[in-house]
Parts: C-alpha cells; sequence; structure tokens
C-alpha cells in the first residue's frame, strides 16, 4: 500500500518543524526518511502514523488512495516502533504482541487460540522464539527492538513505520539489525518509512531515501543517485566527508568560467586523485602536512600550495605504499570527480 | 587458599550500615513498641480480653479500620486524579495546587480538625447546605472519614507523582496506535504500570489514617460506641490511670495495622514481579 502525503505543515509555536513537505511512499518499498536532528523527519513521520496532526491548511495524507488524514492512528492500519520501543513492562513478551489482538472490539478480535498462534509465529519471524515469557526489562536492545516490531505486526498493518529504530543501540548489533531488517522486508514486502539520522544505514539498506533539512525536503532518489548526484550542497555534505574549495585556489588549475559564478567545488576525498610532483605541473599543487594510515584506507591531509586551503584526501593504503610519501613532500593532486551546485558543473 | 577468605561486596560498608540499620530501628521503633507489648504482659489473659474485646472497643476498631480504608481508598483514585493533572498539564496556578497538596503535612492535625468541624457543622459553609438534605458530616462516621481523607491525601500524590513523571507518553501512543480506545489504555496500560505506586501511597494513606487523632476528635464528636476511633480510647484509659488497657489496645491495633501492612507489601512485590532482571 503506497502512501501519499502532500504539503504537509507543522509548527510548534515559532518553531517550524515542517514547512510544506510532499511525501510518497511507493507499495512495497523500504523508504529512509533521513536528515539531521531537528530536521522535521520524526515529525512527519508521526503525521503519517496520526499521533501528530498536520497543521490546518496541510493537504491530505492518503493510504493507497484512500485519504485517512481524519481516521486515528488506531484505525489507520499501520505499524509504529518507537524509537524507545515503548514496549509494555507489566506486560510479558507474549502480552505485549498479543496486545493489538486482544484490544480490538469483541466482533473483529480472533479467538485466544488464532492469537496464540500468530505470537508464536511472529515470534519466529523475529527470531525470538521461547523468550514469549519474559518481561521486556529481562531482554537485550536488539531483542526488545524486535519485540516492539513483532508487536507492530501483530495487528498486520498495511504500512509500517519505524522512528530511529537502531538509534538506541550499539554499533554492533545496529549493523546486525539493519541487515536483518532489509532481509526481512525482502520476505514481507511490506510498505515501510523509517527514520534515522545515520547517513550509512540509510544508504545501505533503503530502496529510496528522502533527504530533509530544516523542515524541507532536499532531495529523493535511490541511495545510488542521492549519492551521485546530491541535489544540494547540504546533500552532498550530509552524505559523506567532502571538501569545500574556493574557486579562487582552483582558477589557475581549471579556468572553467561556470565555476567561478558558483565559488565552490565539492570534492569528495575519495575522488582526489595524488601524483608525485611534476616541476611545470599547472594543476592543482600541495604539500602533506599529516599521514593517517590506520584503517582500511589511508588519509592524508595536504595544504594547497598558493591557496594555503586543507584538503582531505583518501586513498587505498596500496596506493600510498607505491607513492612512497613523507611529510612536506610536493605532490599533484587530480580531482577525478566534483560538484559545483551552481549550475550542476561537472568536471 | 583460605576457607576463610571473606565474600567481599563491590559495595563497601555493608556490615557498617547494617548494623547502624538495625541498631537505628531497634531503638527509634522496636524499643517503644516493645515497651507497649511487656506491659501488655503484665495482664492475665481474661484481663486482656476484656480490656481489647469489649463492645465498646470492637466499634472503634470497626470504625478505625473502616473509615481508614475508605479514606484511603477514596485518596487513590482521587490522588491519581490530582497527581495525573498535575504531572501531565500546565495551567495557570499549578505551583499554587502542588503545594496546596502538601497542607495536609503541614498543618497541625488539631487545626485540620477544628477547620473542618467548623465547616461541616450545622451552621458551617457546607453544613448548612448538606444539613437540610439529611446529610450530617460533623459528629458522625462520616465526618471521621473526611478528616482521614484529608490528612491522607499528600501522600498518594506524593508517592504517584514522580512515577507518572516517568511514565513515557510513548506508551500510551503505542497503545493508541494498536488500535486501543482511551479506556483500554487506561485500564491495560496506564493503571497497571502505576499500580505498585498506587498501592504504596494507598499504604501510607492508609496508616496515616489508622493512627490520626488530631484532626478526628474534633469532627467526630467522640460519642461512645458511634464515633470513638481506637488511638481516642487509648487516650481515654490513659485518661483514667489504666495504662495497661491503654497498651493492650495499643497491641491489638499495631499487630493489626502490621499484618496489614506486610500483605499490601507483599501485594506490592507481585505486582511488581515485572521488575525483576
Amino acid at each position: 500500500m503506497s502512501v501519499h502525503a502532500t504539503n504537509i505543515r507543522k509548527t510548534f509555536g515559532a518553531f517550524t518543524a515542517l514547512g510544506g513537505v510532499d511525501l510518497n511512499v511507493p507499495a512495497g518499498k523500504l523508504v529512509a526518511l533521513l536528515g539531521p536532528s531537528g530536521s522535521g523527519k520524526t515529525t512527519l513521520l508521526r503525521i503519517v502514523a496520526g499521533l501528530e496532526q498536520a497543521d490546518p491548511g496541510s493537504g491530505p495524507i492518503s493510504f493507497h488512495g484512500e485519504d485517512v488524514t481524519n481516521v486515528p492512528a488506531g484505525k489507520r492500519k499501520v505499524g509504529f516502533v518507537f524509537q524507545h520501543y515503548a514496549l509494555f513492562r507489566h506486560m510479558t513478551v507474549f502480552e505485549n504482541i498479543a496486545f493489538g489482538l486482544k484490544v480490538r472490539p469483541r466482533r473483529d478480535r480472533p479467538p485466544a487460540s488464532d492469537i496464540a498462534d500468530r505470537v508464536q509465529k511472529l515470534l519466529k519471524l523475529v527470531q525470538l522464539e521461547g523468550l514469549d515469557a519474559r518481561f521486556p526489562t529481562q531482554l537485550s536492545g536488539g531483542q526488545r527492538q524486535r519485540v516492539a516490531l513483532a508487536r507492530a505486526l501483530a495487528v498486520e498493518p498495511k504500512v509500517l513505520l519505524l522512528d530511529e529504530p537502531f538509534g538506541a543501540l550499539d554499533a554492533k548489533v545496529r549493523k546486525d539489525l539493519r541487515r536483518w531488517l532489509r532481509r526481512f522486508h525482502e520476505e514481507i514486502h511490506l510498505t515501510t518509512l523509517f527514520v534515522t539520522h545515520d547517513q550509512e544505514e540509510a544508504l545501505e539498506i533503503a530502496d529510496e531515501v528522502v533527504i530533509m533539512n530544516q523542515a524541507k525536503i532536499e532531495q529523493v532518489g535511490t541511495p545510488q543517485e542521492v549519492y551521485d548526484r546530491p541535489a544540494s550542497p547540504f546533500v552532498y555534505q550530509f552524505l559523506g566527508n567532502v571538501n569545500v574549495l574556493r574557486a579562487p585556489a582552483l582558477a589557475p588549475t581549471v579556468g572553467a568560467p561556470a565555476l567561478m559564478r558558483d565559488g565552490q567545488l565539492y570534492v569528495r576525498p575519495h575522488d582526489i586523485g595524488v601524483a608525485p610532483y611534476v616541476p611545470g605541473f599547472t594543476g592543482l599543487i600541495a604539500e602533506i602536512r599529516s599521514i593517517h594510515a590506520a584503517g582500511p584506507q589511508a588519509r592524508l591531509t595536504v595544504e594547497q600550495l598558493p591557496g594555503r586551503e586543507l584538503i582531505e584526501v583518501e586513498l587505498s593504503r596500496a596506493e600510498l605504499v607505491g607513492l612512497s610519501l613523507n611529510l612536506n613532500d610536493r605532490v599533484c593532486l587530480r580531482l577525478r570527480q566534483s560538484h559545483s551546485f551552481n549550475d550542476d558543473y561537472e568536471i | 587458599m583460605s576457607l576463610l577468605r571473606k565474600e567481599h561486596s563491590v559495595l563497601p560498608g555493608f556490615g557498617l550500615s547494617l548494623g547502624f540499620t538495625l541498631a537505628y530501628l531497634g531503638l527509634i521503633v522496636l524499643v517503644p513498641l516493645s515497651a507497649a507489648f511487656l506491659k501488655t504482659a503484665g495482664m492475665s489473659w481474661d484481663e486482656f480480653v476484656a480490656a481489647v474485646a469489649s463492645p465498646r472497643v470492637m466499634a472503634a476498631y470497626r470504625l478505625s479500620f473502616f473509615a481508614s480504608l475508605a479514606a484511603a481508598t477514596v485518596n487513590a483514585c482521587f490522588g491519581l486524579i490530582v497527581a495525573w493533572v498535575l504531572v501531565r498539564y500546565t495551567f495557570p496556578g499549578k505551583r499554587i495546587v502542588d503545594a496546596l497538596v502538601d497542607l495536609p503535612f503541614a498543618l497541625p492535625t488539631a487545626v485540620a480538625g477544628i477547620a473542618l468541624t467548623a465547616i461541616y457543622a450545622k451552621n458551617g459553609w457546607l453544613g448548612q447546605w448538606l444539613e437540610p438534605h439529611g446529610v450530617k458530616v460533623a459528629f458522625t462516621e462520616i465526618g471521621v472519614f473526611v478528616a482521614l481523607t484529608f490528612v491522607g491525601l499528600p501522600f498518594v500524590v506524593r508517592t504517584l507523582q514522580p512515577v507518572l513523571e516517568e511514565l513515557e507518553p510513548e506508551i500510551e501512543e503505542a497503545s493508541a496506535s494498536l488500535g486501543a480506545n482511551r479506556w483500554q489504555t487506561i485500564s491495560r496500560v496506564l493503571l497497571p504500570e502505576l499500580f505498585p505506586a498506587l498501592l504504596t501511597g494507598f499504604a501510607l494513606s492508609f496508616a496515616r489514617a489508622l493512627g490520626e487523632y488530631g484532626s478526628v476528635v474534633f469532627i467526630s464528636g467522640n460519642m461512645p460506641m458511634r464515633t470513638e476511633i481506637v488511638p481516642l480510647l487509648i487516650i481515654t484509659k490513659l485518661e483514667q490511670y489504666d495504662y495497661r488497657g491503654a497498651t493492650a489496645i495499643a497491641v491489638v491495633m499495631l499487630t493489626a495495622s502490621f499484618a496489614l501492612l506486610l500483605l499490601i507489601n507483599l501485594l506490592q512485590k507481585w505486582s511488581r514481579r515485572h521488575h525483576r532482571v
């Protein structure tokens, strides 16, 4: 079931959380709402869930073409997973998962044996078999997360909404769980929208990424699209490390008048090639200021010569060894790919 | 390796602090209480029964326990609402309302008793409206109940407030998004979460009501067989130099209160079973 929201506005006092955003989640896709904290992404998710009302004057929210703007949260058929899980502490895992079924009006409520069957199936799905009699306090963070997911899925939602689903977990569990979520999504193909501030997470598991900043949507696209063709300097900077070079420094190098208008050039550290200095080279020349060789990639900080700007460069360890660089060595830089945002000029 | 090696806890000072706790409790609580038991032990069984089971004393037990239970129950309900309002909403004068809750703690109980009597007496502010409808408060059992409710309210509010503040609003939202209606959210999610704290508040309010003397003696009228509470009987006996009779009643009252509080504590432990880790 697809989700469409048009022109959603929300203000809290003087603070604008959402300044008229449009959101489309195609049916069966896993979509990430990505942005820094305070960008409005959680508010948008809560409005889709019906936990928050958009300001008057906002456009409608529809699920698969059906207007749900005035439908209360409990009747929207959404599964919502909270950042801190919001499990019911006085209930066992079983009771937590069965809650959504047990509170149904009698005529819609499945018989107790069916509820038990469904809970067992869900426990299997989230790989928590045998833990049904535990209380939430007896579970690890990752397990609680999956109980919250199973509880949301028990009511057979048409849309699954997750608020920073891995935010409260440690790095290792986070990675495992997000891959698990991706595989899980491929199994059940439920339209899923999740909020995250972690660009790595969004780029790794989402089919589509919606990047938000300051109450607006900056760009929508597949992970590759947004990474390779960022629509704004914000997106470019948010999705990875970046060097911002001022045009005067580059003028002798590139000489492109288009660049001069924009004034700034964005280059990712791994898009810069390093070569030994050759006298007479007319491109970017720099001196090495620091070398970090720990980790899968080596990182150099170089100082660009006439402009005195510091530039970060990433290269493979093998390359670094091949160049046999020392501090204060002079090198030539080549920009393999760079962006300027005035007219999307690419070198 | 020595078999005598002492197991050391990570937290230092266990022996010292436990020793202090026991000594302190002994000195402050147990010594005075055991004096009551010792004094009573001087009586013969028949004397004891005559002192603690006379119809007048039995009537006082009934009134004390039932009025205290009723007051604690009412306080549990309305204290919950007061705490809820104070935690969840902001309104002008909230700080003042919050401070008002503590007033029964601070007010000398005799003042409270006199004030309540003045209000509920036949010509008082409220009494003049109630009496024509046949509701007599001052100098009846209802008066006792009103006074005990007054002194017990802060206990429930103050035990619930921090627990309510800690309760994440998300669990209500989770309940709502799973399709529960407002009533189901309150009865299945909120109340069970609050129940242990509510029980503590109830127990404190109940215990306070059992021991309350100052505010009740003014409003109850102290009619034998009707509006005498147990603490009043004890004082009466003391005034008649019947020390043994007074301590005998005190012992019965103590034992009954202790048993009830123990029961409430066990109930509370059971209701908090999900907190075990």
